[in-house]
């Protein structure tokens, strides 16, 4: 059938599927169409940067104009992997420099970045367009006033929950007066002072801005002003949202808002003052998209605004909300399709609001669409779980926090087991799940005889032997992340299901029980995967085998092992290490 | 991990003081062998006697912000809690009941600072870390550490610990003129953060971590906790004998000791750790960095208060 037509013709057919796995599947059915395919392939997503190299990459996909790569494993952020790990995204701009000159999209995550990569995209790249940094360190706001002064033709710049150093603030000022392209500006993560002048012009001659999210020195007596020059936006981050109490900045806010007619998203919030909150209550009623995952007012006044915006389909909040702010949530936003819940104080001992497990009960009870759970809280019970799987049988994302490692339902002192187990057993979607609280290996067997659709596993302080880990490993064929801290989990499960860990992206296990002998078998076993121990207490060859490693990384590649990492990580391959590059 | 119940043994790995390094070897074999008693110490995991100490004060105290907030700007909570560098008045709340369930299970935590927490309370127990100070908010305002946590959990970016607590000192005095003025004489680095992290690296390890210096309040805590950070390391590299564990690192800030600690401030140049009154130290450090002494240029300490050190940085 290939034959039959010209490849200008299938090149066609191929540009319409957009997803990475069709084309995936397009490129396996014969050679020609993997010729064909790889040669107008123009997007490109590498979940682990280890995974592949930029050489092998380039040679299979010349044409590529859109990148998008991870870096670090998902626990970094929590602080789980040392400082200096690795993923370093400059090997990856320095070659896609050479062979991409029509780049025009760059997307990472929790890569490190350097000012002088910022600088190589700025020159390299001529019609550069898109840079998203999610979670990405090691640059300096110099570095963001290269990609301002050299990027013409720059429509989103995103800088996502960066940490990034803050030189200062001019480096706005960078954009050129005839950049007029930008259609998204993300700068939260920035802490310091931007030179507001500069931000309004960028503003002013940006007709086609959708996105502005401000950071928190941005203050509220200047957000009007910005917004009635940007009247078309559909997502709004507000600065410090507090001032004085004033009735003229009030009003003027006020007016401001109503001119928005297009607002779906607002978040900020930073140091809210209720008593300006009524000046966004003319776009409730449009907004989709709501983070007050910053703001820090009581109940009361997050209920207020919360029930306003009746089309919600996503909501981040503190637990300030408490149990009373969800249930008139769940009466109100019949669309919501996403909650997250943060805990005000998650390292205090005791309570701090009144959020129990009620409160997402009620949730998923009022809230017919709801598929995405994030939720923190201090007390769970089976029951609660049960009713919530069974109230939405459609949950794809279930993040659960009980923030008390270990705790039982606080009823019955029986583990969690049943309750998650309703959970996978329920919800046939389910692609993401986090557990917490007591649980042993029973909750491994309902989850590896049900989650078949399980993408992204995450656990701690769980299970009570190897049997856990396997019910997992052997079970869940979906299954691409598996993340494990603190867990009793071994040697024998993991080495019984070597082979399932190549059809994997990752496997993380800090603080388990598996040895360094077990380590350098699975390395030795399994060319194909990177075995890496990160071990802060010296050379894992000066311990005795049986010693459990404090960290393993387990990843899939096809480009050998990599020649970047710190001291303190080790790759288990050393004596073959010849073989596999031969 | 084990250390949760209390097992300080089980706890080691991720953590802090390798002093106690060869003892965990052992006990990892034990463990192995042992597996009932693993059991039993899961089943035993939730120290859950400590949620149920409910403390009155606190109730009063939440609620009594809570009212403050409703008139009040962003500074509300410091007219309750003018001062955060007393510890008498910063927690007005009988707190040694915590004193025992915090010695019992705290536990060694990694990357960060916690480590500091720890050692702070087995010296002098000071009331409350500095963490524990005024938020600009209802959250409480009465944060204590939980007894027992460890690094990473519960699972909170450290970017959103960072943000929500924010950026702080600059904002919160830039804001100082649209405050009520009553509280506009508070010290600003009060206002928001719960905690500043910053890096830290030691000549001679190739780990950075970071620190918390909103968990301290005084130099005297933070070069003990940076102390504790970085002795393990240390000895584990060094590999020397059990008894040079102790000396190695001392009081960093005693200019006769191996190591000084200096700081990069918020305009690049670097300090010593200890010239300007701690509140202006953390409103402008940027990172630490534990230097050998013996290549700090001499330049006895103090003598060029807030000026910076022409040292000749090789450690890059």
């Amino acid at each position: 059938m290939a034959y039959s037509f010209p490849e200008e013709v299938l090149e066609h057919v191929f540009s319409f599927l957009s997803s990475d796995k069709d084309r995936n599947s397009v490129s396996l059915v014969c050679k020609s169409w993997y010729e064909i395919e790889r040669w107008c392939r123009r997007r490109i997503f590498v979940g682990n940067c280890y995974a592949v190299s930029p050489g092998i990459v380039i040679r299979r996909f010349p044409e590529v104009r859109a990148v998008e790569m991870k870096g670090k494993p998902h626990f970094a952020d929590f602080n789980l992997v040392p400082e200096g790990w690795g993923g370093y995204v400059y090997p990856w701009i320095a070659a896609m420099s050479a062979a991409y000159p029509l780049l025009e999209e760059i997307k990472l995550k929790r890569m490190v970045v350097t000012d002088e990569c910022l600088e190589l995209i700025s020159k390299s790249f001529k019609n550069f367009k898109v840079l998203v940094l999610s979670s990405c360190e090691g640059f300096t706001t110099d570095g963001l006033a290269s990609i301002a002064a050299n990027c013409r033709h720059l429509r989103e710049l995103d800088l996502r929950e960066s940490e990034v150093e803050d030189l200062s603030g001019h480096w706005l000022s960078h954009f050129p007066d005839n950049c007029t392209s930008l259609v998204s500006l993300n700068m939260s993560c920035l802490g310091s002072e931007v030179s507001f002048s500069a931000l309004e012009r960028l503003v002013a001659r940006s007709p086609n801005l959708r996105t502005l999210r401000l950071n928190r020195a941005v203050p509220l007596e200047k957000l009007a002003n910005l917004i009635r020059r940007a009247p078309q936006l559909v997502e709004l981050g507000t600065g410090a949202y507090s001032a004085e109490i004033r009735s003229d900045i009030l009003l003027n806010l006020t007016e401001a808002f109503s001119a928005c007619k297009q607002l779906k998203g607002l978040s900020g919030f930073w140091d809210v003052v209720p008593a300006y909150l009524p000046a966004m209550y003319s776009v409730c009623s449009g907004i989709t998209s709501l983070n007050l995952s910053y703001a820090t007012i009581q109940s009361f006044d997050l209920v207020k605004l919360v029930t306003q915006c009746r089309n919600l389909q996503r909501l981040w909040v503190l637990d300030y909300i408490e149990d009373s702010g969800l249930e008139a949530l769940a009466s109100s936003c019949k669309d919501l399709q996403e909650l997250r819940v943060f805990p005000s104080d998650p390292f205090g001992a005791e309570p701090n609001v009144s959020l129990t497990e009620q409160g997402l009960v009620s949730v998923s009870k009022g809230c017919p669409k709801l598929q995405s759970v994030l939720y923190f809280c201090r007390q769970m019970s089976n029951a609660a779980l049960i009713s919530i799987a069974k109230n939405r049988p459609k949950m794809v994302r279930f993040r659960l926090c009980i923030i008390e490692p270990r705790a039982p339902d606080y009823l019955t002192l029986e583990p969690l087991d049943a309750g998650f187990g309703a959970i996978v057993e329920n919800c046939k979607e389910l692609r993401r799940l986090s557990l917490s609280g007591l649980l042993t290996d029973r909750v491994f067997k309902y989850i590896g005889t049900h989650a078949k659709k399980l993408e992204m596993l995450s656990i701690a302080f769980a299970g009570d032997s190897d049997l856990g880990l396997h019910h997992v490993l052997s079970g869940c064929e979906s299954l691409r992340k598996l993340e494990i801290r603190d867990c009793p989990f071994g040697d024998k499960a993991l080495l019984a299901n070597a082979a399932k860990l190549e059809t994997m992206r990752s496997l993380w296990m800090s603080s388990c029980s598996v040895s360094y002998g077990a380590c350098k078998l699975l390395g030795q076993k399994m060319p194909r995967l990177n075995v890496e121990v990160i071990d802060e207490r010296g050379p894992p060859d000066s311990r005795p085998d049986s010693c459990p490693v404090e960290r393993l990384y387990v990843y899939r590649t096809v480009a050998g092992r990599r020649i970047d990492m710190p001291g303190f990580v080790w790759t288990m391959d050393d004596e073959d290490s010849g073989l596999r590059f031969s | 991990m084990e250390g949760y119940s209390r097992k300080d043994e089980g706890c080691h790995q991720f953590l802090d003081l390798i002093p106690k390094q060869r003892e965990w070897f052992v006990k990892r074999e034990e463990e192995k062998t042992s597996n009932e008693e693993k059991k039993l110490e899961l089943s035993l995991g939730p120290p859950g006697g400590d949620w149920t100490i409910t403390d009155n004060n606190i109730s009063q105290n939440t609620s009594r912000n809570k009212d403050h907030d409703e008139y009040l700007l962003s500074f509300g909570y410091f007219s309750n809690n003018p001062c955060s560098q007393n510890p008498v008045l910063r927690s007005p709340w009988p707190k040694h009941g915590l004193v025992p369930v915090m010695n019992e299970s705290s536990q060694p935590r990694s990357n960060s600072i916690d480590v500091g927490l720890k050692s702070s309370e087995k010296k002098t127990f000071s009331p409350a870390p500095a963490a524990n100070t005024a938020v600009p908010n209802i959250s409480s305002a009465h944060k204590r550490t939980a007894p027992a946590s460890v690094v990473g959990w519960p699972p909170i970016r450290s970017f959103r610990k960072n943000l929500a607590s924010g950026s702080s000192s600059k904002l919160a005095s830039e804001s100082t003129d649209v405050a009520p003025n009553k509280v506009s004489d508070q010290k600003p680095t009060e206002n928001c953060p719960k905690t500043l992290f910053v890096k830290i690296n030691m000549d001679g390890i190739p780990i950075g971590r970071k620190v918390d210096l909103k968990a301290y309040d005084s130099y005297e805590k933070l070069s003990y906790a940076v102390d504790e950070l970085f002795r393990g390391l240390l000895a584990a590299q060094s590999d020397s004998s059990g008894d040079e564990e102790g000396k190695v690192v001392g009081g960093l800030l005693d200019g006769n000791r191996e190591y000084t600690l200096v700081y990069e401030d918020n305009e690049g140049d670097r300090m010593l750790v200890g010239d300007v009154p701690w509140h202006m130290f953390v409103s402008t450090v940027k990172r630490l960095r534990v230097l050998k002494s013996s290549e700090l240029p001499t330049l006895s300490r103090g003598s060029k208060q807030g000026k910076q050190l022409s040292i000749d940085d090789s450690h890059k």
